[in-house]
């Protein structure tokens, strides 16, 4: 029961690393294809991060994998804020 | 199941050599950058899928992270030429090629021939037989600090002088404008992170994979974040102190292995019972070096002030370093 929740988990999160993939590939401009991108990185992998951790059956190992997510949460929403920051226009200031 | 974990095999080769071809093919040098640490970051993945864990945390810190942030670092000072300058010694047309094919050639031939020469089941066993002297139960730490100590010893010699090649650049160039809120944040979250992930790696060298270059490559990820978000030096300690922490691997390395003669031991071969504590010792000496070394890489050139130290350095670098 647990497993088929975990694999579940991992198909769906697989379901947003796909349509951020398109979202990047597909999407016109900058902003909305970092948009795209950022839905795979914190959605996409929490869910493959709570699936895998529920294969895992270890609260360390369960541990570790939040730690991961939420590293790869910050990075990447700063990443995202200073490329979308560095694409403004340059007249515009602050 | 072993059909699918072909597929996944056959991917990440066929996506390897992908990357590779195209980061050394592209014209534009960015977009060659950007590839290039795409491709150690694949290269990682595919070490750890061959079960070679120290391989692919080594891959991952040195290969994509610092050796990409160094590129991104000389792409900024590289001037806007794209054009082929005149080369300043006549190189006749196709001597490069030759050149080329003749190193090719014969590092094929070197590769096929370890393949016959080397038996490395013997090898390896010989390795974990000897492992309950080493010090360590870390095997790869055991032939990097132990068995073969004086080729590591050297690798930090290579370290060493190719910072000085750094030190002999120019002064180097003036950080970036203090970062925004968001990267700021993002810094003072992370560099602790970094710290404590580089002591952690440095110390779990003994027993699994980790150890001196892995930290130092993790320590100095932390320096390039502190020049990312405006400061200057990176992180790195005063001048005076800095040719110390430079020259610290090596010095405590020669100094271990010297020392051990004295126990009546040959140069380099430590004493069963001391092992793993000299090994300890070594690797953090390693790990302050490493971590400078590759800091003082991405300022790009000697940090400020450097040249005064060096005008008064009998004097003052006694006192400073004391």
């Amino acid at each position: 029961m647990i497993d088929a929740v975990a694999i579940a988990l991992i198909m769906l999160g697989l379901v947003f690393f796909i349509a951020g993939s398109v979202g990047l590939l597909r999407l016109p401009d900058l902003h909305s294809r970092l948009h795209a991108l950022t839905k795979a990185d914190n959605l996409g992998l929490g869910l493959l991060v709570a699936g895998v951790a529920l294969l895992e059956r270890s609260v360390v190992e369960a541990l570790q994998l939040l730690l991961v997510w939420l590293l790869v949460l910050a990075a990447s929403a700063a990443s995202a804020h200073l490329i979308a920051q560095h694409a403004r226009p340059r007249g515009e200031s602050e | 199941m072993n059909t699918l974990w072909l597929l996944v095999d056959l991917t990440l080769a066929s996506l390897l050599l992908g990357l590779a071809a195209a980061a050394t093919l592209t014209r534009d040098l960015k977009r060659g950058v950007v590839l290039f640490i795409a491709f150690g970051l694949l290269l990682a993945v595919v070490w750890a899928r061959l079960r070679a864990p120290d391989l692919a945390l080594a891959e991952a810190a040195i290969g994509a992270g610092v050796a990409g942030a160094l590129l991104l670092a000389a792409l900024r000072n590289e001037v806007a030429i794209e054009q082929p300058r005149p080369s300043p010694v006549a190189v006749p047309p196709r001597a490069l090629d030759m050149l080329i094919l003749v190193l090719g050639a014969t590092m094929a031939w070197a590769l096929l021939e370890s393949f016959r020469a080397a038996d490395p089941a013997r090898l390896a066993s010989q390795a974990y037989a000897a492992l309950d002297t080493s010090g360590v139960s870390n095997p790869v730490t055991a032939v990097l600090l132990n068995y073969r100590a004086y080729d590591t010893l050297l690798e930090l010699a290579v370290i060493l002088a190719a910072v000085l090649g750094v030190l002999s650049l120019a002064p180097a160039q003036a950080a970036f404008r203090p970062a925004g809120p968001v990267l700021s944040s993002l810094v003072r979250w992370l560099v602790p992170l970094l710290i404590v992930t580089s002591g952690y790696l440095l110390w779990v060298g003994g027993h699994a994979p980790g150890g001196a270059f892995q930290a130092g490559a993790t320590l100095a990820a932390a320096a390039v974040l502190l020049r990312l978000g405006g400061m200057s030096r990176a992180g790195l300690p005063g001048n005076a102190m800095l040719r110390g922490v430079l020259g610290l691997g090596i010095a405590v390395f020669c100094a271990v292995g010297l020392l051990v003669v004295l126990a009546g031991h040959n140069v380099l071969q430590y004493p069963p019972a001391w092992a793993g504590g000299l090994i300890l010792l070594i690797e953090t000496a390693a790990t302050l070096s490493i971590a400078a070394a590759l800091a003082l890489a991405y300022l790009g050139g000697r940090p400020q002030g450097w040249d005064q130290t060096t005008a008064q350095m009998p004097s003052t670098s006694r006192g400073d370093t004391a």
